[in-house]
């Protein structure tokens, strides 16, 4: 299902030079993110633990964590977040974007029903009355395969994969135009993981909502995602078309991560690992983060950071690297 | 006045002995629910798992409710035994009271020991005393040689009426002031509120009352100082006051726990994901920080329920009023054994009423603790 992106229509998400700032930390946290999601389109936000892109999904629902401070544009759906006021970001939590979460168990209230997490935002927001948002309820329950019976349960007689399933009901209870979606089967089994996959790609085209999907696992951006955006140190350092990137990476660190992603067809052996670890946020970087695990860093990589640049003979693709242009780099498995 | 603080330490160790048996039966309880819980829920058979819960949720409780009587007799029972122990080894003799200080013949001393079966051995004097107050007779005041059950009666209402008053201040102000210092926590009103509490804790009740007593009827004139009024309103009137001084510790001690137990809710994820859904603030703090909190909160409110009839002692002594906390006070300094035995299991009776009905809230304010789940487990 890939989407072409048509330059008429606004991108449903749009972040352009995204800087969060943390008390205590030396440099930005995010800094200077550009992320662009089209309408229906599915973008899957790719690193390791700390890299941000939790933090970028969060910003676009305008949830920042406490003393952040944060500069440079976050458009949803045309509608500008950073400089949202309460009632408004409440309004676009409820009616314009929605998130789904990790861990279903921890993210829904255990003393409340189902049916009051489904319907609650709805209602609370004077949305829909009561009857209104159960017969939506009701709609979304049967497209994520539950039965009504479920309304009147409590989380804990639910298992993880239905909680989940729960969780995105919710999330498209408001016909949102993005979904975000933060490793939302990381804290699942493998078999469920894949239901909740199939189930996600199912809704997504069925609703034609656009999807940003965050996730550390290259594999499975590679199955869901239309586009993919590698994310390192609280920077994009690759975007472009998911296959594309997946088998002709442009940025040392993507061919790392995909080096490093254990794979069944794969001889066994020693699984690569990437060197060292995140750079620490309370340190300052004068060039290119990774510079430090790179094979490949040269003298400039340390002093100077790399600029974001077009990658040549590749659609709405971007590299942040010095050495792009000369390095060959090792891609992923063909898929399928 | 050592005697009173005798008096007042038999009784709240009994309290808090019988505190520790149920407490520790109940914290097992929830603990093995929520376990056992979690583990079904995770095995995923939920559809049989349900079907069990209803069929078995009837008995469930009869059979919690079983246990519990047994547990509250065998509480009952073992506070019965500390409760006359402890009077029978306190220092004194009762027919020193009796003779009202006259010096008697050695004849007239042994009669008033016989009459009051004072020269029994111990394990006979408990015998006896347990199977009258178990046919419902609570003895005979010493002091005032009438029965300790219309002694008791004509005391209660205004007792009762103090200890409802309080109970009310401290739900209102205490709940009240704990949410509203979890509304933001580390802000102005936080910062004014924790030394407010401070204060509040810090201060025994009979200082509060004497503190009160200055202010709002020596200089002010707007209460009364002494008395407890007849008629409703006249009686709330003058138990304002008394009310207060009772209630200001337990204020400060619920407030406490209910702004640790909200901002403790607060960092669930759970409440990141209904503020990330768009749900206003106050309904997410009530719905799904308050509402969650609820059960410990639940908690403290029956320990201060206890508490409160324990305070009364000290509070009905420095108002003058003439309630069943007064009544303990002169009852233990005269030795009047009959009457302090009553009061004393009283409490220790409205302790174990008091958590049984706490206990008892708990599957109702958390859908995952089920009643009597040790057995079921």
């Amino acid at each position: 299902m890939k989407t072409a992106q048509t330059l008429q229509t606004p991108q449903t998400l749009h972040i352009r030079g995204l800087r969060v700032s943390l008390p205590g930390t030396a440099r930005p946290v995010l800094d200077g993110v550009d992320l662009e999601v089209g309408a229906g389109q599915t973008v899957a936000l790719v690193g390791e633990s700390g890299s941000g892109k939790t933090l970028t999904s969060r910003a676009a629902l305008g949830m920042l964590p406490a003393g952040a401070t944060a500069s440079g544009i976050v458009e949803v759906d045309g509608q500008d977040v950073l400089t949202m006021d309460a009632r408004a970001l409440r309004r676009l939590r409820t009616t314009t974007a929605a998130m789904i979460f990790q861990d279903p168990r921890a993210g829904i209230n255990p003393v409340r029903r189902v049916g009051d997490f489904l319907t609650e935002a709805l209602r609370t927001n004077g949305a829909a009355d009561k009857r209104t948002a159960r017969k939506r309820a009701l709609v979304l329950l049967d497209a994520v395969g539950l039965s009504e019976r479920v309304l009147r349960q409590y989380p804990h007689e639910l298992s993880g994969g239905m909680l989940q399933r729960v969780m995105i009901a919710a999330s498209l209870m408001a016909d949102p135009v993005l979904l975000l979606a933060d490793e939302p089967t990381t804290a699942l089994d493998v078999t469920t993981q894949a239901e909740i996959i199939a189930l996600l790609r199912d809704l997504q085209s069925r609703f034609g909502t656009a999807l940003l999907f965050v996730t550390h696992d290259l594999e499975l951006a590679a199955v869901i995602a239309d586009r993919v955006a590698v994310m390192y140190a609280g920077r994009i350092v690759e975007t472009g078309p998911a296959d594309q990137v997946f088998a002709d990476p442009k940025h040392p660190y993507t061919a790392a991560l995909l080096a490093a992603t254990p794979r069944l067809d794969a001889p066994a052996g020693r699984l690569a690992v990437i060197p060292g670890r995140v750079p620490d946020p309370r340190t300052v970087i004068a060039g290119c983060a990774f510079a430090g695990r790179c094979a490949h860093a040269v003298d400039a990589c340390v002093e100077e950071r790399p600029e974001t640049a077009a990658v040549p003979d590749r659609s709405e693709a971007t590299v942040a690297c010095w050495r792009s242009g000369t390095l060959t780099l090792q891609g992923g498995a063909s898929r399928g | 006045m050592s005697d009173v603080d005798g008096a007042s330490s038999v009784a709240s160790a009994s309290a808090s002995a019988s505190a520790s048996a149920v407490s520790s039966a109940s914290s097992v309880d929830s603990a093995s629910a929520v376990a056992s819980s979690g583990a079904v829920a995770s095995s995923g058979a939920v559809s049989s798992r349900s079907a069990v819960r209803s069929a078995s949720a009837a008995s469930d409780v009869w059979r919690f409710a079983a246990r519990r009587a047994v547990e509250l007799a065998v509480t009952l029972l073992a506070a019965s035994f500390l409760i006359f122990s402890a009077v029978y080894l306190a220092p004194g003799r009762p027919e020193t009271f009796l003779l009202g200080g006259r010096s008697a013949t050695p004849q007239a001393l042994a009669a008033i020991r016989a009459h009051y079966h004072l020269n029994d051995p111990f394990p006979v004097q408990y015998w006896r005393w347990l199977t009258q107050m178990a046919h419902g007779d609570f003895g005979t005041s010493i002091q005032y040689r009438a029965p300790v059950l219309h002694l008791l009666t004509a005391r209660l209402p205004g007792t009762l009426m103090l200890i409802g008053m309080a109970a009310v201040l401290v739900a209102v102000l205490g709940i009240g002031a704990g949410w509203l210092s979890a509304r933001r926590p580390g802000g102005v009103v936080d910062q004014v509120l924790l030394v407010l509490t401070s204060v509040a804790v810090g201060t025994p009740s009979f200082v509060a009352a004497i503190a009160l007593i200055w202010v709002f009827s020596v200089r002010l004139g707007w209460f009364p100082s002494i008395g407890s009024g007849s008629g409703f309103f006249d009686m709330a009137y003058h138990l304002t006051l008394p009310a207060l001084a009772l209630s200001l510790y337990w204020v400060g001690t619920l407030a406490r726990v209910t702004r640790a137990a909200m901002l403790a809710e607060l960092s669930k994820e759970h409440v990141a994901v209904a503020r990330s859904r768009g749900i206003p603030e106050r309904i997410v703090l009530r719905r799904h920080v308050f509402r969650n909190a609820a059960g410990g909160i639940a908690t403290m409110s029956g320990l201060t329920i206890t508490g409160l009839v324990v305070s009364t002692v000290l509070v009905e002594s420095a108002f003058g009023l003439g309630g069943i906390g007064a009544f303990l006070d002169s009852s233990v300094s005269v030795k009047d054994f009959p009457v302090v035995q009553a009061i004393s299991l009283l409490i220790v009776t409205v302790f174990v009423a008091v958590n049984l009905v706490v206990d008892l809230t708990y599957p109702l304010l958390d859908p995952r603790v089920r009643l009597g789940a040790r057995n079921s487990a």
